[in-house]
């Protein structure tokens, strides 16, 4: 299950990270080993195991329709770097 | 060559639940930037969403209503992207096994019926607000962005239909129909140009039968504005084809102004969602008996209502469709038509002066001054002849101003006109009582008298009495 390079720079590509050639290097063996764990785990028989996406045995767990007071937009924008009138700011996009 | 346009839309509806979809903020249209915000809707680390009952059963009515399945085990998923509409980095949406699927919905463009399949209805979370300070007020070229998150979380229902669409025609119209079904099931104001009502096209040319390359088209704020960019859109890829070019796959922004369609760089492009379960979430089993009481529950809807207005009250295709375009609308008519008139006068006069003045005074038919008695009284008072149906709109229209009934009004101003026979009989023989020298003169052939006596058949009848009607009888009890 060994991932291409070009796969690991399009996973670094969309998940924002910057990696020098010996990171990608590194990733590439690390993804390829996660990947590996996961064909194992697949060649387990299933037959008649209905798929699974959540671990806890709970369905349809709601809130009712309330409104409830919010943060001010001063608390809101209060750990960010940039701010301005209560909206975050946010350099140019593109 | 032979051309087929196919287009398939995909529609965003934000509903009008009180709070977010998975925070107690309130999910209310606009304010001051970033004041319904809290750590769940701005993505705080270990925050937890929690489904807001309301919208799950609001889609759960739209999907029904729209003929699709219920899925019986649905689960959300996390929509990964960079664009910073969402602090969290991704946005709460559902995937592969969305509440709803496999539905239709037909419309009716007069000279033939179109079903159109409905490929899914599902439940996901809106984006913040991004007002891009610089010069163009688009991306391109801003300085900076401003974030908004007010509108971040509130539920919005993605319909996403088939490409079965093959005109721009058949597209506005499936917009209209879906628009007044939406409303009649209340769980949306569906303003499009408050954003509640959203929707994204794509489009293609299909050339003798092969299939052409998809173009999606954004930005159409308006019925108007879709039907516009579709049929420019639409000729923009046949002349391109025509002319031996290609049809670039992309997505185009739609300048209402401009009239064009051009390509639009944005966080759609070229990217890779990675789409997975989200964690925090449990997944969706609505039972039978909710679906059921939602099924049960389900008014009839425009569509339908319609064929009916067709088939009971006997009106045309574009009234019945003016009439059902808004659920109150529809109920007005039904209760002014039930209140034994014409059905179809009383259509016509709903649909026609009345919607004008409603309309001039931005006024809903909920707050009509006019009630339907009244309506319905008017439709009497011309059909019985007492007015005629040009003071008949004189008459709607001092309704409406003044909240009077039309009767009251027809009476006040006198322009009731005294036709019937025995009720002028009656008042010509009172007349020629108390003036017997009046009639001797017009027993002699004096013209004269004929005049006098008219004028007292008026003074009593304070000008009400139809005059040809009574000069007749007078002439013919004194001749
Ligand atoms: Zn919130």
């Amino acid at each position: 299950m060994a991932i291409s390079m070009e796969e690991v720079e399009h996973v670094a590509k969309l998940a924002r990270l910057a990696l020098s050639g010996e990171e990608k290097e590194a990733m590439r063996c690390q993804l390829s080993d996660v990947l590996e764990h996961a064909h194992r785990v697949s060649e387990v028989d299933t037959e008649g195991v209905l798929p699974t996406s959540h671990v806890v045995p709970l369905v349809n767990v709601f809130r009712e329709d309330v409104v409830r007071p919010s943060i001010t937009p001063f608390e809101a924008t209060g750990n960010a770097s940039w701010a301005e009138e209560g909206a975050f700011r946010v350099p140019r996009i593109l | 060559m032979e051309f087929e346009t196919v287009i398939g839309l995909e529609i965003h509806v934000e509903l009008s639940t009180d709070s977010k979809m998975f925070c107690s903020c309130s999910a209310g249209f606009g304010g001051e930037p970033n004041t319904k915000t809290c750590p769940v809707c701005l993505g705080h680390p270990g925050s937890l969403p929690v489904p807001n009952r309301r919208a799950v059963n609001d889609t759960i009515l739209l999907a029904l209503a729209l003929n699709c399945d219920i899925t019986g085990c649905s689960i959300f998923h996390r929509k990964n992207y960079f664009y910073p509409d969402m602090p969290k980095n991704f946005q709460i949406s559902q995937y592969d096994i969305p509440i709803s699927s496999g539905g239709t919905l037909e419309i009716d463009m007069g000279e033939y019926t179109r079903t159109v399949g409905i490929t899914r209805v599902h439940l996901e979370e809106d984006t913040g607000k991004s007002v891009h300070v610089g010069e163009s007020g688009r991306i391109h070229g801003a300085e900076y962005s401003l974030e908004d998150f007010n509108r971040a979380g509130i539920p919005l229902a993605e319909i996403v239909s088939e490409p079965d669409l093959r005109t721009p025609d058949e597209a506005r119209k499936f917009m209209q129909l879906l628009h007044s079904t939406i409303r009649y099931l209340e769980i949306s104001d569906c303003k499009m140009e408050e954003g509640s009502l959203r929707c994204d096209a794509n489009i293609s040319v299909a050339v003798d039968g092969s299939m052409g390359t998809k173009v999606e088209i954004k930005n159409m704020n308006s019925f108007r504005a879709m039907h516009r960019a579709l049929t420019y859109e639409e000729q923009r890829q046949r002349r391109t084809i025509r002319d031996g070019g290609e049809v670039v796959q992309e997505t185009r922004h739609w300048d209402d102004a401009r009239g064009t369609t051009s390509p639009l760089r944005s966080k759609e492009e070229a990217f890779d969602y990675r789409y997975f379960p989200e964690p925090d979430l449990v997944p969706l089993e609505p039972d039978e008996a909710w679906v059921r009481e939602l099924r049960e529950g389900l008014p009839e809807l425009p569509g339908d209502r319609v064929r009916r207005f067709v088939s009971e009250y006997g009106l045309s295709r574009e009234i019945a469709e003016t009439l059902t375009g808004e659920r109150a609308l529809a109920d007005y008519f039904e209760d002014a038509a039930g209140k034994g008139q014409d059905p179809v006068a009383v259509a016509k006069w709903i649909a026609g002066d009345l919607g004008a003045l409603l309309n001039d005074a931005a006024v809903t038919i909920q707050s009509c001054p006019v009630g339907t008695g009244g309506l319905s009284e008017l439709v009497e008072l011309i059909d019985g002849g007492v007015i005629s149906g040009k003071m008949a709109k004189d008459v709607l229209k001092e309704a409406f101003e003044t909240g009077n009934s039309p009767r009251l009004i027809v009476e006040e101003k006198g322009l009731t006109q005294i036709a019937d026979e025995s009720e002028l009989d009656t008042l010509v023989d009172e007349v020629i009582e108390e003036n017997p020298g009046a009639a001797d003169d017009m027993r002699d052939g004096k013209e004269q008298a004929l005049k006098f006596l008219m004028g007292q058949v008026m003074k009593k009848t304070r000008g009400k009495a139809n005059p040809k009607a009574a000069s007749d009888i007078i002439r013919k009890r004194l001749t």
